[in-house]
């Protein structure tokens, strides 16, 4: 009996919890890692964990990816599950990314914007190429010297200029009196307004995001997009209490902000002109800010009155399937024990056989004699016996009446 | 390597009596975590969902699910419900399969000594809330109980109308012919209705639930039980309840009634014949024994067997 391991019972589950710390550790004489190393080298790491986790804290980020073993989403599932605990005490102002103390921002759609371009840290223009030297320990850069943008050296937005020429119309925004809808909160319901889409998309799996927003570029819900504005930076992020009635900063953080523009060639109640997808992220998260910002667009289909074939374009589709704390929950729950369900099922599917066979006697009775002893236990293996059989129909009614039962845990 | 009858029965049920048939004595409750892991704000939340989906019974109520130390998919949603009604005073059972030995059971009542440090117990008798996965427990209930259900999918028309924009719809003009016409193209393929578990039902004749994976063995449990049932989905938010003595009608036909399965073996334990039997194989050559799904039924059922005969000489 190889397998009655469903009934572990507890000794089990501290068996398996004991040998993953001891697996994640690895070999103990090399040094372990510290939460600090994770932070400062494994940044971007950090940064995704954050985002997903929807939780600006890099050393809580840091632990997360320390505890799960290196696994990005099961990080963001520890920090989110973290995330569940702490009260909700205020709603911040919205950021000001107007104002951002600039560390990259660049536009592919004018030459020369106003503030200027900088690339900042990128790996845009650098040649992916395997660098054995970094293999070696001990290695010392220098950054350049030259001083980030500072805040005051205003740099408006470039999509602002397409604004004045009433060339792009901004998306209707939330009514500022209106409580905004708060997906950490509220359970999510379609059809859903544009703030709960952005906060769904802010916080969902990143590949997820591409793939979908790829799948705008190749022709499913086509839209031509250009990279308005890219800008990276750190904001102050500022709450009023209404008991005190003034503002109070109370952190800087880094975000990520897209603004992609899109052509729009018109319909009945609206003239042509440019549209907007939105993406912004916590941290350093460009290929993620983009996605989103696409994703943003092709989810306006609706509003905008365009056909909507892809499969990005579909609200429900899109937002329900974005999460990846939900789904990874959801697929692997398929580990758990179902052998209930499974009885069910088997006891069913053999009631059926059993009309099925009698529907063709003489087909019934030579796979018996073929290949089963008289007993009723060994019925499953007359089953088998028949599946193979070429005389009879591999898929049987029953795999198709049921397919939704497979869902079902 | 095939073992014997007896080998994989002693595997299954070992001959110590488990420990934990009394109540198991509380734990301290984990530091830096609020009772019962969620803070209070967020049970209430919960809690306001409940009162509601307990007014309109069967009624899906969407609630501000949070994300749990589990994943989803794995019970959070009971996980959630169970959080927001259970006090100090409560004496808590998990089951899964029927069982309250399976892994995912443990790890649930793990979860709840810790950050509760409450009484838990394997006896159904003895348990004010039983969170359950795929079974209701073979011992009636009684009144002041509450079952927590665990449900993966809380639509029972999702596998008709995939878009809950649609099903809400549905729900709210009690559109259920295209459930009927899934059930009657069963009946003209098969001859009967062809689904083995979370057998659809009506509740209080107006809308239509799920009941959670449970076998349709288990359904007519559900009907008039006297006991208070919470269903919760975490990853699907939705929150539903059946209050004590709700009339939970299976659907079917006039010539087509609702039926239970049954078994031609009584259980190899305790002999029952009445209760949901779990399929053992116990060799590879596809010997097979059945027992019963429900631990504690069979526990009690053996201990009450082993008394009678020296009662009796």
């Amino acid at each position: 009996m190889p397998y009655v391991a469903v009934k572990g019972g507890e000794h089990a589950i501290q068996n398996a919890e004991a040998l993953l710390q001891a697996k994640r550790r690895g070999d103990t004489t090399v040094p372990e890692l510290s939460l600090e190393q994770i932070k400062q080298q494994m940044q971007l790491a950090v940064n995704r964990v954050m985002a997903e986790g929807s939780l600006y804290d890099p050393d809580l980020a840091a632990l997360a990816i320390k505890q799960a073993w290196g696994d990005l989403v099961e990080a963001a599932f520890l920090l989110r599950a973290y995330r569940t605990t702490l009260p909700r005490l205020y709603y911040s102002d919205p950021i000001d990314t107007g104002s951002m103390y600039l560390q990259r921002r660049i536009s592919a759609i004018f030459k020369d914007a106003p503030g200027g371009q900088k690339l900042g840290p990128t790996f845009d223009y650098v040649h992916r190429l395997l660098d054995f030297k970094l293999a070696a320990e001990s290695n010392e850069f220098t950054a350049p010297t030259q001083p980030p943008i500072a805040a005051t050296e205003s740099a408006p937005r470039v999509v602002q200029t397409l604004v004045q020429e009433q060339l792009v119309t901004p998306p209707p925004a939330t009514p500022v009196d209106a409580p905004p809808f708060d997906v950490t909160r509220q359970p999510l319901h379609t059809p859903t307004n544009r703030d709960a889409r952005l906060q769904n998309l802010a916080r969902a799996d990143e590949g997820f995001l591409l793939s979908m927003a790829y799948s705008t570029q190749r022709g499913y819900g086509s839209n031509h997009p250009f990279a308005g504005e890219i800008r990276m930076g750190d904001v102050e992020v500022v709450i009023c209490p209404e008991e005190l009635g003034f503002e109070v900063a109370i952190a800087d953080i880094t975000v990520t902000e897209v603004q992609m523009v899109n052509q729009f060639t018109g319909s009945k109640d609206i003239p042509p002109q440019f549209t907007q997808g939105y993406g912004l992220t916590f941290g350093y998260n460009e290929r993620k800010a983009m996605a989103m910002a696409l994703v943003d667009r092709a989810l306006q289909a609706k509003d905008l009155g365009e056909a909507i074939d892809g499969p990005a374009q579909d609200e429900e589709f899109v937002l329900f399937h974005s999460d990846n704390v939900e789904a990874q929950g959801f697929v692997q729950h398929l580990k758990l024990p179902h052998y209930i369900d499974f009885q069910a099922e088997l006891n069913l599917i053999r009631q059926l056989r059993r009309d099925y066979d009698q529907a063709q006697p003489h087909q019934a009775e030579e796979v018996l004699v073929a290949d089963s002893p008289p007993s009723a236990n060994a019925e499953p293996s007359s089953a088998t016996g028949q599946a193979s059989d070429p005389n009879v129909p591999a898929k049987h009614p029953a795999s198709e009446s049921h397919s939704p039962s497979e869902l079902t845990p | 390597m095939p073992g014997t009858a007896t080998e994989v029965l002693n595997r299954l049920e070992p001959m110590t009596p488990p420990s934990s048939h009394s109540p198991i004595a509380p734990a301290l409750p984990e530091p830096g975590f609020n009772f019962a892991y969620l803070d209070e704000q967020t049970k209430r939340s919960i809690r306001r969902a409940l009162l509601k989906a307990v007014a309109i019974p069967g009624h899906q109520i969407p609630f501000s699910s949070r994300e749990m130390p589990m994943s989803y998919g794995w019970g959070t949603g009971g996980i959630q419900v169970t959080a927001s009604v259970i006090g100090q005073q409560d004496t808590l059972k998990v089951i899964d399969q029927g069982a309250d030995d399976t892994t995912n059971a443990v790890n649930i009542r793990r979860f709840f000594r810790k950050v509760c440090g409450i009484n838990t117990t394997d006896r159904t008798a003895e348990a004010t809330v039983i969170q359950t996965r795929h079974r209701i427990p073979e011992t009636p209930l009684r009144e002041g109980q509450t079952m927590v259900y665990q449900v993966p999918m809380p639509e029972p028309l999702y596998f008709i109308e995939p878009s809950r924009t649609e099903a809400n719809k549905m729900h709210a003009l009690e559109e259920y012919g295209p459930m009927y016409v899934r059930l009657y193209e069963d009946v003209t393929r098969f001859g009967h209705i062809a689904m083995a578990y979370d057998y659809p039902v009506m509740v209080n004749d107006r809308y239509l639930m799920k009941p959670s994976p449970i076998p349709r063995f288990d359904n007519p449990k559900l009907h008039m039980s006297p006991a208070l049932q919470l269903f919760g989905a975490g990853r699907e938010k939705r929150i539903y309840a059946l209050p004590p003595y709700t009339p939970v009608k299976s659907l079917d036909f006039e010539d087509h009634p609702f039926t239970v399965e049954t078994w031609d073996q009584p259980c190899e334990f305790c002999g029952a014949t009445d209760s949901y039997l779990d399929e053992v194989v116990i060799d590879d050559r596809g010997s097979r024994l059945w027992i019963c799904s429900d631990t504690d039924y069979c526990h009690q059922r053996q201990q009450a067997q082993a008394i009678a005969p020296q009662t009796l000489g």
